[in-house]
């Protein structure tokens, strides 16, 4: 294959070819490179003696070491949960009040419910627990369902308009859409829920009135009969300044006229009752910091 | 070795076959077992089809390329089992022509999306995700609820899928456009028959909360509520053998 | 260009152009109802804005009848100029998709279109397909002609191959923006797209074969065995990887063939071998060939030049499965992926190594010669991707690599680092070269007197050499 022609540089053989110009010389393969062939090679075997490799056919080899990712990863996240098995017991039995009262376990859910928050409920009520339109603030004293810990893990497990066999179900009519109220008397009673909060409280006049009479003969059987909520329905409460849809005019006026039916998903599927608890004292643990 | 090369090289022909006999191997000992282990596919007998209004929205989902930055592979590693749920199993895709398992997470892993969110979120979120998610990166799809969905040729799509051995039966295809528009219709005679076709766990709703004909915003809400709900094998334990 | 065509060949573009036309025609009219109608529109636009530029010239004289002493390099120029139309059309893109990861508010309408989704695939065809598959298409006609002193076998079909390669680009991308799209990665184009690809890849098989039967020297160059596997194996890739079930001849839309598991393994042994074949077998037959050329020396190993070209053409076609590692693929299929990589990384080590060792005794050159330095930088990225490659595709590595943004910088370091800058040191090595001078192929053999007058008399040499400043005995350019 060579020729006797030598390239004056490297002192090798050329192989006597010449393609527009080109040459090539014909050194020998250097050693290194086979080394490496040889043992990226016999890395490769050992490999498919120990581990699933190759096909046979309507089967494959399993591999000596009996090792497959599913099994793998089954082990490995038992093996985590018995990792966490003492807290995770603890917070599956103790009940609320002596959790919270538990430093050691407090460090452990605030290390660790973060990220279980983060990846599961921030979409809707915001990173920090703030809320967002239709979704409630989770993190001031206003609660739909209940301040007590028991409510709120309820509404975890469960949720609310989710389907659950156990979910809170909660329906704000439409009555405007549905011509429960005709036009003005939705207006009055807009004008009369934002007057409620004491501090905005503006000066009575005839369509207040109005609205408060239309007030007491529709919504007061859900929302108190001064409007402070019902928390066994899920009502808010109408008297203080934390909105769930809005409290600006525009807002007030499309949930009376259009209705409204948040749906907060049900838990108990997707978390497990440690996880679900956990959640349960973080809420509450932020709470009482934020105070 | 290379005396036989210096030969083989002055043949153009000869080098084709070399290059494609070479070059063959490895595709037909990877891929051709696949279709012949039966462990490859597990079976999952209570696996259903995607209704024609999810079909749909699929069909919009990798038109808007979502899996540019959506995967939906849950990988078999602890912490992605602990975020997202059970890994996913290739049973759970195997009526997906194509697959859409993706390769790069900008945004999560959506494998188990369904019934995660409320359809309100979604409509949401997909209409500006920065209301929702204030640091998110993820384009608005606001016009989604302006365009109404296309709906007279979903025959067309479920037969076709059919020939391709997803068991859609001739009820579903006779009747697919009037179940899209029915799923999306909920308390109309036609979402009842949605029910009977395709099981009471079908998701029947107005997905993006406007009344009337669907629009895209339906079908890909419906299809997103649908995700990792198709079957439930993969709440099934393997055992140490990794078969079921 | 039509003005190297013969009276004849001119009314066969004309016969042919005008059929395409009325083919978009149809598919306009029949997909009516269907994105598949803006495709049939803008093959309509397409054939009559070709079908007009040939009559423009149509009266022009035609050409000399024997032209074989001469490259026909009309189409290399032209192919040179559409890889750079569309390196900038597909790296504004990917400029534009970047900023759009930064602030999503920058698409300014509320359309789809603007979408980064629609967007992606834009800039990833623009720059494969766009940017690198006309510069492997230019470059490959300028080397194979050059290699084997023969004139290209054929006139027509070489603009052929052009030019129904960019309508496919151009199909492709458009596609994406209406909305046409089948989700494959680096295989995005619908089923009518797909198909006309073969068509086009197989005129250039054919057009390249007879090209190579027609060689005056005895041995194929090692150029032409990379740009021949480039062609053959992306058609088998192509072909299987693209088997889909259209919902009817008047829809964009169509199911792939295969599903779940299966058709992820298919994709992803096509999406690595694209990789393979496309962006790395190819642009090694550019750099065999331009490399040694530019530095004039011979290359460093012949013999290593055959392990490795085997080796790259054995091992790639086995690793696809390194991107589907933890998932539902079988372990055992990941266990073959895993170990084909890490020996894969032996073979891309040679040619690296093939390459820079070659620039052994022309080192000056690669600092004074700027179109050899990108050459040089290409030929150690090609290296770093291909050992950063073989290292992710380790599973406990890709347990962390997979899904992030660790692959999207794996994919520019071999993308940017290697495909680019071996074509920007292609392309600025061959335009002096082919606008400056007139090549004539060398009739005679090597030790041709022509030879010996180059080097007696270098104000023979063409101006490139000026231009750089070195001088160098490019025989074929006098
Ligand atoms: C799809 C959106 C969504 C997600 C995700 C979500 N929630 Fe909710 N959540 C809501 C909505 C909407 C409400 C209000 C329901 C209502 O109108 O009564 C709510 C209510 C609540 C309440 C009751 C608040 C009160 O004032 O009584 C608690 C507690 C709560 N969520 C906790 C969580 C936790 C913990 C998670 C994550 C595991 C979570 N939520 C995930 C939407 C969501
Ligand atoms: C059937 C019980 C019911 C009746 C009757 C009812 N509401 Fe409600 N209301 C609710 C529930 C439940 C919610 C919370 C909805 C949610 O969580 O999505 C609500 C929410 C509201 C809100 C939103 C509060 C916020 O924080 O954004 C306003 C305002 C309101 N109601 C006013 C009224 C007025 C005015 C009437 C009478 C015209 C009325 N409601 C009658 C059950 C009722
Ligand atoms: C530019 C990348 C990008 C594209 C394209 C994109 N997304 Fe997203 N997506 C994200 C990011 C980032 C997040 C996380 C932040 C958020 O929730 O908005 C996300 C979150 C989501 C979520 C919430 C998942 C969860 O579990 O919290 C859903 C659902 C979703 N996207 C659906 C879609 C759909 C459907 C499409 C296509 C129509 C799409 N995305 C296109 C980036 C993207
Ligand atoms: C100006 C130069 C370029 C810029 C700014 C750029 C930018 C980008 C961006 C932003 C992405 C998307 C990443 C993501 O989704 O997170 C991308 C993907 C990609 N680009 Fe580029 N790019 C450039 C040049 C190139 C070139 C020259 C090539 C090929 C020859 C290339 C090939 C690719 C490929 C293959 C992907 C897909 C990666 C994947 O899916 O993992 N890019 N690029
Ligand atoms: C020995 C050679 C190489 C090996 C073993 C290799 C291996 C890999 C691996 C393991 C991944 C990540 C897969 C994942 O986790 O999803 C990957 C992705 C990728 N590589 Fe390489 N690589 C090699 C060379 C190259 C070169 C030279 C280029 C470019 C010219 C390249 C382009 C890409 C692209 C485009 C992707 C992204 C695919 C996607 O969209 O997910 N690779 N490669
Ligand atoms: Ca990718
Ligand atoms: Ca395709
Ligand atoms: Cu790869």
């Amino acid at each position: 294959m060579s020729v006797d022609e030598r390239d004056p540089h490297s002192g090798y053989k050329t192989t006597g070819h010449e393609w527009n110009g080109i040459k090539e010389l014909n050194t020998p393969v250097p050693r290194p490179v086979y080394f490496f062939l040889v043992a990226a090679f016999l890395f490769s075997v050992v490999y498919w003696v120990l581990m699933p490799a190759w096909p046979t056919g309507l089967s494959y080899t399993k591999g000596l070491l009996g090792i497959d990712q599913r099994t793998s990863v089954a082990r490995e996240v038992a093996g985590a949960e018995a990792g966490r098995a003492a807290w995770t017991q603890k917070l599956e039995e103790m009940p609320f009040d002596q959790a919270l009262a538990d430093p050691a376990l407090m460090t452990r859910v605030r290390e660790s419910a973060p990220s279980l928050f983060g990846d599961n409920c921030a979409a809707c009520h915001g990173q920090n627990g703030g809320g967002a339109p239709g979704f409630p603030n989770l993190r001031d004293d206003a609660w739909l369902w209940g301040s007590a810990p028991d409510a709120i893990a309820e509404t975890i497990r469960a949720g609310v308009n989710s389907g659950h066999p156990d979910a809170h179900m909660s329906q704000m009519m439409a009555f405007g859409r549905d011509q429960l109220l005709p036009q003005e008397d939705v207006r009055a009673v807009v004008a009369y829920v934002r007057s409620l909060f004491a501090a905005r409280a503006p000066a009575p006049s005839a369509a207040l009135t109005r609205g408060a009479e239309v007030f007491a003969g529709n919504c007061a059987s859900c929302h108190g009969a001064r409007g402070e909520g019902n928390q066994q329905l899920g009502a808010p409460n109408l008297t203080d300044d934390e909105w769930l849809y809005g409290g600006d005019q525009e807002s007030v006026f499309q949930t009376v006229w259009s209705g409204r039916q948040g749906q907060m998903p049900a838990w108990e599927a997707r978390l497990t009752l440690a996880q679900r608890r956990m959640l349960t004292l973080y809420l509450i643990d932020q709470q009482r910091r934020a105070e | 070795m290379f005396g036989l090369h210096y030969k083989l090289e002055k043949k153009a022909l000869a080098l084709v076959l070399a290059i494609i006999g070479v070059s063959s191997i490895g595709g037909l000992v990877e891929i051709a077992p696949l279709f012949t282990i039966d462990q490859t596919v597990e079976e999952a007998p209570d696996m259903r089809v995607l209704t024609p209004l999810e079909l749909a929205g699929r069909n919009i989902y990798i038109r808007e390329g979502c899996n540019a930055c959506h995967s939906q592979m849950i990988r078999t590693l602890r912490d992605e089992v602990e975020r997202y749920g059970p890994y996913s199993r290739a049973a759970e895709s195997q009526y997906d022509h194509p697959m859409l398992w993706g390769s790069k997470r900008t945004g999560p892993d959506l494998a188990r999306l369904g019934g995660k969110y409320s359809d309100a979120w979604h409509t949401a979120h997909l209409n500006n995700p920065r209301d929702l998610v204030p640091q998110s990166v993820m384009p608005a799809y606001a016009w989604l609820s302006r365009h109404q969905l296309r709906i007279d040729d979903l025959q067309l799509h479920l037969r076709r899928l059919r020939t391709l051995g997803v068991p859609y039966t001739e009820a579903m295809i006779e009747n697919a456009s009037a179940d899209a528009a029915g799923q999306a219709a909920p308390n109309t005679d036609r979402a009842w028959s949605v029910a009977e076709r395709y099981g009471e766990a079908t998701n029947i709703r107005d997905f993006d909360g406007q009344p009337g004909a669907p629009t895209e915003m339906d079908a890909l809400v419906a299809y997103l509520q649908m995700l990792g709900r198709q079957t439930t094998i993969a709440d099934r334990p393997v055992d140490e053998e990794g078969a079921e | 260009m039509t003005s190297e065509l013969t009276t004849g060949q001119r009314q066969a573009a004309l016969i042919f152009l005008a059929v395409f036309a009325i083919g978009g025609l149809f598919l306009a009219a029949f997909g009516r109802a269907d994105p598949i109608a803006g495709h049939g529109w803008l093959v309509l636009v397409f054939a009559l804005l070709s079908l007009f530029g040939v009559l423009t010239r149509y009266y022009d004289p035609e050409p000399a009848a024997d032209r074989s002493g001469e490259y026909y390099d009309t189409p290399v120029k032209v192919g040179i100029i559409l890889a750079m139309i569309w390196a900038v059309i597909g790296m504004f893109v990917g400029d534009w998709v970047a900023w759009l990861l930064v602030n999503p508010n920058l698409t300014f309408v509320d359309e789809a279109w603007a979408s980064f989704g629609r967007l992606r695939p834009v800039h990833t065809t623009g720059v494969i397909f766009g940017f690198g598959g006309n510069a492997l298409i230019a470059t490959s006609f300028y080397v194979v002609q050059r290699t084997c002193r023969t004139r290209l076998a054929g006139h027509l079909s070489p603009l052929f191959v052009l030019w129904g390669y960019n309508l496919f680009c151009l199909l492709a991308v458009t596609g994406y923006l209406w909305g046409i799209n089948q989700s494959k990665e680096y295989a995005e184009p619908e089923w009518y797209a797909d198909l006309w690809l073969v068509i086009v890849w197989v005129a250039y098989l054919v057009l390249y074969l007879r090209t190579l039967a027609r060689r005056k020297e005895p041995h194929i160059y090692v150029s032409n065995w990379y740009y021949l596997a480039f062609i053959l194996v992306v058609a088998v890739l192509h072909i299987v990887n693209g088997l889909a079930l259209p919902l009817s001849w008047a829809s964009a839309k169509s199911y792939s063939l295969f599903s779940g598991v299966q058709d992820a393994m298919t994709q992803w042994w096509y999406g690595h071998n694209a990789v393979a074949f496309f962006l790395t077998s190819g642009f090694l037959g550019m750099m065999y060939y331009y490399l040694p050329k530019r530095a004039e020396r011979p290359i460093f190993s012949y013999r290593l030049s055959i392990i490795s070209f085997w080796g790259i053409t054995f091992f790639y076609m086995w690793a696809g499965s390194h991107h589907l590692h933890y998932t539902a693929l079988p372990h055992w299929v990941q266990t073959l992926g895993m170990t084909f990589s890490v020996m894969l990384l032996v073979p891309s080590w040679a040619s690296a190594g093939n390459a820079l060792l070659t620039l052994n005794g022309a080192w000056h050159r690669v600092r004074d010669d700027a179109t050899l330095r990108f050459m040089f930088v290409a030929a150690v990225f090609y290296g770093l991707s291909t050992f950063e490659g073989s290292f992710m595709a380790i599973r406990s590595v890709n347990a962390l690599s997979h899904y992030t943004d660790w692959t999207v910088g794996h994919v520019h370091a071999g993308a940017l680092g290697w495909v680019a800058m071996i074509t920007f040191g292609a392309i600025y090595a061959s335009v002096p070269w082919l606008w400056e001078t007139k090549d004539h192929v060398v009739a005679a053999s090597r030790r041709s007197p022509l030879l010996a007058r180059a080097r007696r008399h270098p104000h023979l040499r063409f101006r490139d050499v000026e231009l750089w400043h070195h001088p160098g005995p490019y025989v074929a350019h006098l």
